[in-house]
């Protein structure tokens, strides 16, 4: 199991754990912990309804492509520490990572 | 007022499937959707992706099915209104209602299908103060009619493809054209990028990369955009519209509002005929939900089917529906 933290739109912090051998993506953990993270295109880095930024973390988990890049810098809001969470694997890379939920997108 | 049997809202996979559906037991449909074309998210966001789990076809591309599907939704002529919002729904002393959209459609309909996915795909609007205040009043988040900007001063926020090609075309109609991006580089298609800069060489185009929109301002109708520039310097532009081009994203919308029971954003329904709790109004495809709900196409396929049998009894309510198959009887075209 890994274990992470996430903070939602109001700044709540909730520590979560994920199976790292399921082949889930960190938005499948979100949406499967009733987080409100629409993901339209399912997975596909093509719609950014799974934008978060990676508050802590962010090393480890490696670079966003240039498609993942491509959604996030068109969003009219985006950090240096954006990503979308459908493109992060569940993963030893993610243990003790701080996510907070982003976007005029979450419901 | 547009007349018809069904009013489809929505005009993706399942919506197109609905039609056919529909024609087999002789109603009409139009449909409406807020997208300026049909295929749904399908044609908006992965047109070119491969969809693996359609019953007979191992692999498809997105839009050919869409293409495919309207093909077989064409002998039973349904007609569109697209690029427009419902807005309202309004029930009549006979049980149908009319349907009234962002730009005024009406559309007179004895049943309602919904079948609008994730919701209508809205533009994503920048985080500004008094940006309401101007919307309709020089802040517009789409190019309906490029003669509105003739000779005026517009700035286009964003950095993807729309944005790139607006600037392009405006700049050959506008007084002045302002592209704000918030990086160096765009990561548009290459040459269209290459086109701007080339522009923005001639004098024709005014590039400011790197600043980020920061306020908006006015008396009545937008005359400001105030950006923050590389070094949080201010620049101030006089400008007669901001186009903030920043992609679209789903949202409900309305359909909130009209008294369906709503879970999650998505509609309950009654297994047995898709229905929602106010008669004459189903829900199917990706905004409907009942125990054990998929979001898959093929799902929404099947509640098109069995939802156009219970539908029937509102548009012929004088006559029995027997069940026919396609196989005996063919595809009898209106």
């Amino acid at each position: 199991m890994v274990n992470f933290t996430v903070e939602d739109q109001e700044g709540n912090r909730q520590a979560h754990e994920a199976p790292e051998d399921m082949g889930l993506s960190l938005m499948e953990i979100l949406k499967a912990y009733e987080y409100p993270v629409l993901a339209t295109c399912g997975g596909m880095a093509l719609c950014a309804t799974c934008h978060v930024e990676i508050l802590e973390g962010k090393d480890g988990l490696g670079e966003a492509t240039d498609v993942e890049l491509d959604q996030l810098e068109n969003l009219p809001e985006y950090y240096p520490t954006s990503r979308l969470a459908c493109q992060i694997r569940i993963g030893d890379i993610l243990e003790g990572a701080v996510v907070k939920l982003r976007g005029e997108d979450v419901v | 007022m547009i007349h018809t049997d069904l009013c489809i809202i929505g005009a993706g996979p399942v919506g197109l499937f609905a039609v056919f559906e529909a024609g087999l037991l002789k109603m009409r449909c139009h449909l409406i959707d807020a997208l300026p074309q049909i295929g749904g998210q399908l044609s908006e966001i992965y047109p070119q992706k491969p969809i693996y789990d359609i019953p007979g076809y191992p692999e498809v591309k997105a839009q050919d099915l869409v293409d495919n599907l309207m093909e077989q939704a064409k002998p039973f002529k349904p007609t569109f209104t697209l690029g427009e919002r419902v807005d309202h729904l309004d029930k009549q002393a006979d049980g149908s209602f009319i349907v009234t959209t962002s730009d005024k459609t009406h559309v007179h309909a004895k049943v309602i299908i919904i079948a609008g996915g994730l919701g209508c795909f809205e533009p994503r609007k920048p985080v500004l103060e008094n940006l309401e205040k101007f919307e309709g009043k020089g802040i517009t988040y789409m190019v309906k009619d490029p003669e509105t900007f003739r000779n005026k001063k517009v700035v286009i926020a964003g950095g993807g493809d729309s944005a790139l090609d607006w600037a392009i075309y405006l700049s050959k109609v506008s007084e002045r054209v302002t592209l704000v991006h918030r990086n160096e580089t765009f990561r548009g298609a290459p040459d269209s990028a290459a086109k701007v800069f080339d522009l923005a060489n001639q004098g024709k185009i005014d590039l400011i990369l790197s600043a980020n929109l920061k306020e908006v301002n006015g008396n009545g109708k937008l005359d400001k955009v105030i950006l923050e520039g590389k070094s949080k310097e201010e620049i101030q532009l006089d400008a007669d519209y901001l186009i903030p081009l920043f992609g679209l994203s789903p949202k409900l919308g309305p359909i909130a509002e009209w008294g369906l029971t709503i879970d999650k954003n998505a509609i309950e329904v009654d297994t047995r005929d898709y229905s929602t709790g106010v008669e004459r109004i189903y829900a199917i495809g990706d905004i409907n939900t009942y125990p054990g709900k998929l979001k898959l196409i093929l799902c929404g396929f099947h509640e098109a089917a069995i939802m156009m049998h219970s539908a029937f009894k509102f548009v012929y309510p004088d006559q029995k529906l027997s069940f026919k198959y396609t196989t005996v009887n063919g595809v009898n075209a209106f």
